[in-house]
């Protein structure tokens, strides 16, 4: 590991002020520990915002607050959570282990970097590590690599099911500077990799992420998440799909559907919404509708077998949530 | 018991130490001078925390995780570096109270905080009841996993997440045992979990 200087922020402001283009927050740990000791991060000062208080969750008119340091266990059992929006509760049991979600932060959760093989191995290049040392996951090793929103400069899938979630449900983030603090569409927040995959998110140096608002949608009680993964537990996921749907009697009247383990960024697909709406539950309409899924979907050597494999957990993920099967 | 595994390689390595720090070598003797600099890689920070009931205070590079400062600083070496990336399990113990891994934790983030690892499960010669039902159930071949397992079991326990096999495999998906002794762990964890005793 890097040598660096390290000093705990008392609040956010003073988490803020100590910020500099080469300094990283801590908060639970299990991202950036973990690239530190495999030298893919390097900062030369660590900022510990573990006393910052910034945890539990909140319910007002604009929806349903999270506090960024919240840990995964504590939002995945929380009342306001699993009633309201079971596929975020969901999404964040299917994630990792219990020692690491009682560990890492929702903000963290939301910032963790890939795990491509050529990202995390430094003797590799790897553009989104480097910029401009290239990609060898083009022609290597790309079985878990991405389908949707790729370039010939990084395929690297992004890791988090929470954020597959929340970007169904149209979540906002909330981040400090030291100008003050402001609100990011978590659809405008992720960036696709292009020719600039270093650049993955639009929080800009020394921004800290407060929180997470999710807004109201009544009918998200109905909505669940669904992780196929090479096993069955403690798995990054294949391919994934946080959906919630708006039901009267059998007829679907809307519909919110993205995707994890496919897309550089999590993928929200809203022409399989649009084509759920207004069917009758079935697997024949559940197909239909998830046939746009992996449109555009630029496959490599190993991982083809993903545009088959999205658009099957869609329908599954339906089925099992609506109680269909036929 | 005079001389242990682990104290045999102790004192090699300490000998191979004082035989590089000689004069021929000056350059190894240096850098480990004391300094007052305030650039990355010369601070410590102080960590006062306690450890299965004991309150310790540590002066620590800020890079050294619990993992190491619990087993190069404190001699508690019942917690494994097994993948030392977040990946096996074998480093488990609990952070006030919830299982956390070690190897992921900075020591410098347990200031005033309570640590417990698998030698404060035992009160006295009275092993812990998981404890006791991995010797039962032979819940182990190679045992490097065994002390992380049993951390996590104990955690998963008070939990409330040992109510039914499948519930057990999937709470103690976080432990990898690489010589394959799933079933017999999974057997420990339901008897513990129903022996009515407090773990």
């Amino acid at each position: 590991m890097r040598p660096y200087t390290y000093a705990t922020a008392a609040t956010p402001s003073q988490a803020v002020g100590l910020a500099t283009n080469a300094s990283a927050y801590l908060a639970g740990g299990t991202t950036l520990v973990d690239l530190m000791k495999l030298d893919v991060m390097g900062p030369s000062s660590v900022i510990d915002i573990n006393a910052l208080a910034l945890t539990g969750t909140t319910v007002d008119s604009a929806g349903l607050h999270i506090g960024a340091l919240s840990r995964m266990s504590d939002v995945a059992t929380d009342p306001n959570v699993t009633k309201a929006f079971p596929v975020i509760a969901q999404a964040l049991v299917a994630s990792a282990s219990p020692q690491i979600r009682n560990m890492a932060s929702i903000g963290g959760n939301l910032l963790q970097r890939t795990r491509c093989d050529y990202f995390r191995d430094v003797h590799t290049p790897c553009n989104k590590r480097q910029a401009g040392s290239g990609c060898p996951a083009q022609q290597g090793a790309n079985r878990t690599h991405a389908i949707l929103g790729t370039s010939t400069s990084c395929a690297a899938t992004h890791p988090s099911d929470l954020a597959v979630a929340l970007m169904a449900l149209d979540a906002v983030l909330t981040v400090q500077s030291g100008t003050g603090s402001r609100q990011i569409a978590l659809a405008d927040f992720y960036q696709l990799p292009g020719s600039t995959p270093s650049i993955e998110n639009t929080l800009k140096i020394g921004e800290l992420i407060t929180s997470v608002t999710v807004p109201p949608l009544a009918w998200a009680t109905k909505s669940s998440y669904l992780k196929v993964r090479d096993r069955t537990s403690y798995e990054f996921a294949l391919s994934s799909a946080a959906i919630a749907v708006q039901t009267s009697g059998s007829m679907i009247g809307a519909a919110r559907v993205a995707v994890g383990g496919v897309g550089t960024i999590p993928w929200r697909l809203p022409s399989v919404e649009s084509a759920l709406a207004g069917t009758t539950a079935g697997i024949a309409n559940f197909t239909k509708a998830a046939a746009n899924a992996a449109t555009g979907a630029k496959t490599l050597s190993e991982n083809a077998f993903k545009v088959t494999l999205v658009q099957r957990v869609i329908v599954r993920a339906l089925s099992e949530l609506l109680g269909v099967t036929s | 018991m005079g001389l242990t595994r682990r104290g045999f390689f102790g004192a090699a390595a300490a000998s191979a130490s004082l035989a590089v720090a000689t004069p021929d070598h000056p350059m190894l003797t240096t850098l480990t001078a004391p300094s007052i600099s305030t650039t990355p890689g010369d601070t410590t920070v102080s960590v006062s925390c306690t450890i299965n009931g004991t309150a310790q205070t540590l002066s620590i590079d800020p890079r050294v995780t619990l993992l190491d400062a619990l087993r190069e600083r404190l001699d508690l070496t019942g917690t494994k570096k097994g993948c030392d990336r977040g990946q096996c399990g074998a480093c488990t113990v609990h952070v006030d109270g919830r299982r956390v891994l070690s190897c992921l934790t900075l020591a410098a983030t347990v200031d005033g905080r309570q640590v417990t690892t698998v030698e404060g499960l035992a009160s006295g010669n009275t092993l812990n009841p998981v404890q006791k039902a991995f010797m039962d159930n032979d819940g182990m071949q190679c045992g490097f996993c065994t002390s992380g397992q049993v951390m996590s079991a104990v955690a998963l326990i008070r939990e409330g997440h040992a109510g039914s096999a499948d519930e057990i495999r999937e709470w103690m998906s976080g432990n990898i045992c690489r010589c394959g002794c799933y079933s017999n762990i999974v057997d420990a964890v339901i008897q513990a979990g129903t022996s009515g005793k407090a773990v």
